[in-house]
C-alpha cells in the first residue's frame, strides 16, 4: 500500500522569530527555512511503516512556492520514494492546502496520509482534520503510536489526561504527535541518491483547486514584553498570593 | 554552557564566493558538488555534527579514554556516535568510487570536517587518520591488501593509525628503530611505537595499523624506512578475523588535551605485518600523504577557533558586569565593553580569514588533481605546496590564540573548566605540535617552498596580489580603502622578507631560519588578508545589487576591516623580525641562557 506525508517549509526552529516592522507578518527573508519538525515525524513514521513491509511506497507532498523543493528533497534524502510539488505563490491556509491533499489523494490513491499535527509556523492544527472531512476518511490526530494491520490502523493518541487509542479503518488520516518518534540521521548516500529520485511539479489549476485566502490577517504583533515579577517577604506571603491574587492553589 | 551552532552562512559564502565551489563542480569527476546537493550535505552534516557530536564533546573530556588490561574503553556515548557516523556514510565523503566513496571533491569534505571537529575534536582524529591510512594504502598498497582491508575501513568497521614516532624518533624519523624481517609473504614488525592517535579504542572490531620499521638489511637513516600493515586481528582468506595480532597497547598518554582520543603506546613483538610498496620506501609513502595531513590539522584551528569563538560569544551576550562607557545607570552585558567586543572581532575576523585561506587551498588541492590542464594542475598544486606549512603553521597557531582568547573573555569562568571554554584551548594546544610543528611547517617554508625554487610560487603569488590592488582600488567603501593599503604594505613585507631569505638562505641558513617563523606567520595574515579584501569586495559588490542579507555583508565589511587594523596592521613588526635574522638569538652560548 501507498503511504502519502505531506511536508511544509517552515521558518527553522532554531530562528527567532521577528515581526515586520508594518506589522502584515513575520520576516522570512534571509531566515533559514527547514522542514517542519512534526513532519519530518510523520516521514519517519512512513518510512518505518515501509521498512516493516507495511507500506510499499512514500510519496511526499509540499504546497507552496518552488522553494519547497528543497524541502521536498530533504524528505528524499530521508527515504521517501517521490515526490510531488503543488506549486503556488499564493499565500496557503489550511483549507486550500486540504484541498489541495484531497487532490492529490484522488490521483495518488494512498491508503494512509500522515501528517504534522501543526506547523510550527502557524500552529493551525487544521489540515488533517479537514483532509479527513473533505475525502470523508476517518482520522485519528496527535498520534504517538500507530500499528497497522488487517485494512486497519490503531492509533494510540495523546489526549488531555492520559493515552487513547483508537482503531479506523483504511485509508485514514493520521496526523503525527511529537513523541511517535524520534527521526533518523540523514546519510550521505541517500542525500545523493535524493537528487535522481523524481520530484513532479503541479500547479493548483491543473488540480481544480482555487487557493484563494479565505481568512485575512489583520496584524502581526510581538508578544508583550514580560512584566518585572513581584517579591514576596516570606512562604506564607506566596501561599496567599497563589490562593488569593492568582487562584491557582 | 553554549551549543555549538554549523556556521553554514559563512561556509557557503566562502565555498561559493572565494573558494569558487562552481569551478570545481566543472572537474572531471566532481559534477555530483551542484550547490543544491552540497547544501544538502552541509546542512546534514550540521544536524550530525550539533546534535550527536557537541554533546560528547565536555563528557568525553572530563571522562577521557580509560586504559585497562591492554585494552581501551572511550568515553561514554563516543561508540553510538562512531556508529552513526559509519551508518550516514561520513567516512567515505571524498574517498574513491571504485572501492565505494562518494567520491566529492576536497572543497566539499573540507566544511563537513570543519564541522565535525568543532564539535568534537577528539572523536574528529579517528576518522581523520583512518583517511590517511586509507590514502597511504590506496596510494601504494598492492591489490591484494587493497581488496583485504580498504572496504571495511572505506565504511568505517574498521578504522586505521599511523605508528610512526618513537621514543627517539619524533620529529626525526631517521631514526626509527622498529624492525621488520622478511618471512615467507609477509614481515615479523618487533619494537615500540608512541603517541599512537586511536592506538587502541572499543568502536571497531579491527584496528589497522600502518607502521613504519626497518628491515635488517636497510641503509641508515631516512632511506632505510619501510612501510607496514600490522593489522590488530589477522584476517583470513574469507574476510573473517582470526588470530590476534602481537600488537599490543601497553599504555595511553595522560594529556594536556583531546582526553577522549586514546594516544597510545604500542609494543610489537613479532607481529604478523605486510609490506606496503617496496621496501626503503616508507617515507617516500608518508610525505605524499604529508600535505593532507597537514591540510587537515591546520582546518583543526580552524574549527577549534570557530568553537572557542561562538563559546565566548555567547557568554559575553549573557554575562552582565559593568556600566555600558556612554550609557552609563545600569550593569549591561559584557560584550557591550569596547575591549570585549575588541577581542571578539580579533576571534571572528582571524577564524573568518583562515577559514577562507583553508577553503581556497582546499579548492586549489581539487584543481591540481583534476584540472584536464596540465598548467593549470602545475600552477594549483605549486600553490598548494606553497600554502599548506602556511595553512598548518598559521591556523594552529592562531586557533591557540583564539581559545585562549575564548578563556579571557570568560574572565575568571574561563579558567573553571565548568564553562568549557579551558577545554578548547587544552585541546587546540597539540595542534602546532603533530604533523610538524610549527618551527618545521616554517623550515618547510623558506626551504622546500621557497628557496629550493628560487621563490617562484611565492612571488607569482605577489604578482597575483599585485593585480588584485587594482580591483581593490576601484571600490569606493571607505573600509575597503583601508583594507587595500593594510594589503599593500603586508604585501611589501612579504616581498623584502621573501629577497632576504632568498639572499640568506644559502650563505647564512640560521639566520634564516631564525625568521621562519615570523615569516611563517606574515604569510598567514596577508595571505588570511587576501581573502578578507577580496570577502569585503564582493560583499560590496553585493550590497550594491541590493543583496537581501544585508547584516551579513556589513558584517563582512566590518570584519575585513577590523582585520586590515589590527592583525595584518603587525605585517612591517613581522618584517622586522625576518629581516633581524639571528642577531639575539643565535648570540649566546648555550650556558648564557640562564643568568642564574
Amino acid at each position: 500500500m501507498k503511504a502519502l506525508v505531506s511536508v511544509k517549509r517552515v521558518i527553522d526552529y532554531n530562528v527567532k522569530v521577528r515581526v515586520k516592522s508594518d506589522g502584515t507578518g513575520v520576516e522570512t527573508a534571509n531566515v533559514k527555512m527547514s522542514m517542519n519538525p512534526f513532519d519530518e515525524i510523520a516521514v519517519e513514521e512512513a518510512l518505518r511503516l515501509k521498512e516493516a513491509g507495511v507500506v510499499t511506497e512514500v510519496v511526499v507532498v509540499s504546497c507552496g512556492v518552488a522553494a519547497c523543493q528543497e524541502t521536498l528533497r530533504t524528505a528524499l534524502a530521508i527515504g521517501a520514494d517521490r515526490a510531488i510539488l503543488v506549486e503556488t505563490d499564493v499565500e496557503l491556509q489550511p483549507l486550500a492546502v486540504a484541498k489541495l491533499l484531497k487532490a492529490v489523494c484522488q490521483k495518488e490513491g494512498p491508503q494512509i496520509v500522515i501528517l504534522g499535527k501543526q506547523a510550527i509556523d502557524d500552529d493551525s492544527n487544521q489540515t488533517g482534520q479537514m483532509l479527513a472531512a473533505l475525502l470523508g476518511w476517518p482520522q485519528a490526530t496527535f498520534a504517538s503510536k500507530v500499528v497497522i494491520a488487517d485494512g486497519k490502523a490503531q492509533v494510540t493518541r495523546e489526549v488531555d489526561g492520559g493515552l487513547e487509542t483508537v482503531s479506523i479503518k483504511l485509508p485514514a488520516i493520521v496526523t503525527t504527535d511529537l513523541r511517535l518518534n524520534e527521526p533518523r540521521y540523514v546519510t550521505l548516500p541517500n542525500i545523493m541518491k535524493a537528487k535522481k529520485k523524481p520530484l513532479e511539479n503541479l500547479k493548483p489549476d491543473a488540480l481544480g483547486v482555487d487557493v484563494a485566502p479565505r481568512l485575512a490577517t489583520l496584524k502581526v504583533l510581538e508578544p508583550p514584553k514580560r512584566k518585572a515579577g513581584v517579591k514576596v517577604p516570606d512562604a506564607k506571603a506566596l501561599v496567599e498570593k497563589l490562593r488569593n491574587e492568582a487562584k491557582v492553589i | 554552557m553554549s551549543a555549538y551552532t554549523a556556521p553554514l552562512k559563512d561556509m557557503r559564502f566562502v565555498l561559493n564566493e572565494l573558494a569558487g565551489l562552481s569551478e570545481v563542480a566543472k572537474l572531471p569527476g566532481y559534477g555530483e558538488a551542484t550547490p543544491d546537493t552540497v547544501d544538502a550535505i552541509l546542512e546534514e552534516a550540521a544536524k550530525f555534527a550539533t546534535g550527536v557530536l557537541d554533546p560528547l564533546n565536555h563528557s568525553g573530556d572530563e571522562e577521557g579514554s580509560v586504559w585497562k588490561d591492554g585494552k581501551v574503553r572511550t568515553p561514554k556515548g563516543f561508540k553510538e556516535a562512531y556508529r552513526l557516523y559509519c551508518e550516514g556514510g561520513w567516512s567515505a565523503l571524498s574517498l574513491d568510487p571504485e572501492w565505494g566513496g562518494q567520491g566529492l571533491p576536497k572543497l566539499v569534505s573540507t566544511p563537513v570536517t570543519e564541522m565535525i571537529t568543532s564539535a568534537n575534536m577528539s572523536f574528529s582524529l579517528c576518522p581523520m587518520l583512518t583517511q590517511g591510512a586509507i590514502e597511504a594504502m590506496l596510494l601504494s598498497g598492492t591489490e591484494q591488501l587493497k581488496k583485504t582491508f580498504l572496504p571495511k575501513m572505506f565504511d568505517g568497521s574498521w578504522t586505521g593509525t599511523m605508528n610512526l614516532t618513537e621514543p627517539q624518533a619524533g620529529s626525526d624519523l631517521a631514526l626509527v628503530r622498529t624492525k621488520a624481517v622478511r618471512e615467507g609473504d609477509h614481515y615479523r614488525i618487533s619494537g615500540q611505537k608512541i603517541f599512537i592517535t586511536f592506538g587502541e579504542h572499543d568502536l571497531t572490531e579491527n584496528i589497522v595499523h600502518l607502521v613504519l620499521a626497518r628491515t635488517p638489511d636497510a641503509p641508515e637513516g631516512v632511506k632505510g624506512i619501510s612501510l607496514f600493515i600490522v593489522p590488530k586481528f589477522l584476517v583470513q582468506p574469507d574476510g573473517s578475523l582470526g588470530e590476534r595480532n602481537a600488537a599490543k597497547c601497553a599504555s595511553i598518554e595522560h594529556k594536556l588535551g583531546i582526553h577522549a582520543s586514546p594516544t597510545a603506546v604500542m609494543v610489537f613483538e613479532n607481529a604478523t605485518g605486510y609490506l606496503v610498496g617496496e621496501e626503503n620506501k616508507g617515507l617516500a609513502y608518508m610525505f605524499i600523504m604529508m600535505n593532507a595531513a597537514r591540510y587537515a590539522v591546520g582546518l583543526e584551528g580552524v574549527a577549534i577557533a570557530e568553537r572557542a569563538f561562538q563559546r565566548a560569544l555567547a557568554y559575553a551576550k549573557d554575562r552582565v558586569q559593568g556600566r555600558d562607557l556612554v550609557e552609563g545607570a545600569k550593569a549591561v552585558p559584557i560584550i557591550r565593553h569596547p575591549d570585549v567586543r575588541r577581542m571578539l572581532m580579533l576571534m571572528k575576523s582571524q577564524t573568518e580569514a583562515m577559514r577562507a585561506l583553508a577553503y581556497v587551498v582546499g579548492a586549489a588541492t581539487d584543481m591540481a588533481l583534476r584540472h584536464p590542464d596540465k598548467a593549470m594542475r602545475q600552477r594549483n598544486q605549486a600553490f598548494v605546496d606553497l600554502m599548506i606549512p602556511v595553512v598548518k603553521g598559521w591556523s594552529t597557531e592562531t586557533g591557540i590564540e583564539v581559545a585562549s582568547l575564548g578563556v579571557q573573555v570568560h574572565g575568571g569562568m574561563g579558567f573553571i573548566e565548568e564553562t568549557g571554554a579551558a577545554q578548547h584551548l587544552r585541546d587546540a594546544r597539540i595542534t602546532t605540535i603533530y604533523e610538524g610543528t610549527t618551527g618545521i611547517q616554517a623550515n618547510d617554508l623558506i626551504g622546500r617552498k621557497i628557496a629550493r625554487e628560487g621563490g617562484a610560487t611565492v612571488k607569482a603569488w605577489l604578482q597575483h596580489l599585485q593585480q588584485f590592488d587594482a580591483e581593490l582600488a576601484k571600490s569606493k567603501h571607505a573600509d575597503v580603502a583601508q583594507m587595500r593599503k593594510a594589503l599593500t604594505e603586508g604585501t611589501a613585507a612579504v616581498a623584502d622578507s621573501v629577497e632576504y631569505l632568498l639572499a640568506t638562505f644559502g650563505k647564512d641558513i640560521k639566520a634564516a631560519s631564525t625568521g621562519a617563523v615570523p615569516f611563517l606567520k606574515l604569510m598567514g595574515i596577508v595571505a588570511g588578508g587576501w581573502q578578507m579584501a577580496r570577502a569585503a569586495l564582493i560583499a560590496e559588490k553585493r550590497l550594491a545589487d541590493g543583496a537581501a542579507d544585508k547584516p551579513f555583508y556589513d558584517a563582512k565589511i566590518a570584519s575585513a576591516r577590523f582585520f586590515a587594523d589590527q592583525v595584518l596592521s603587525q605585517a612591517s613588526g613581522l618584517r622586522t623580525s625576518v629581516l633581524a635574522g639571528g642577531a639575539g638569538a643565535l648570540a649566546l652560548s648555550d650556558e648564557q641562557f640562564l643568568a642564574a
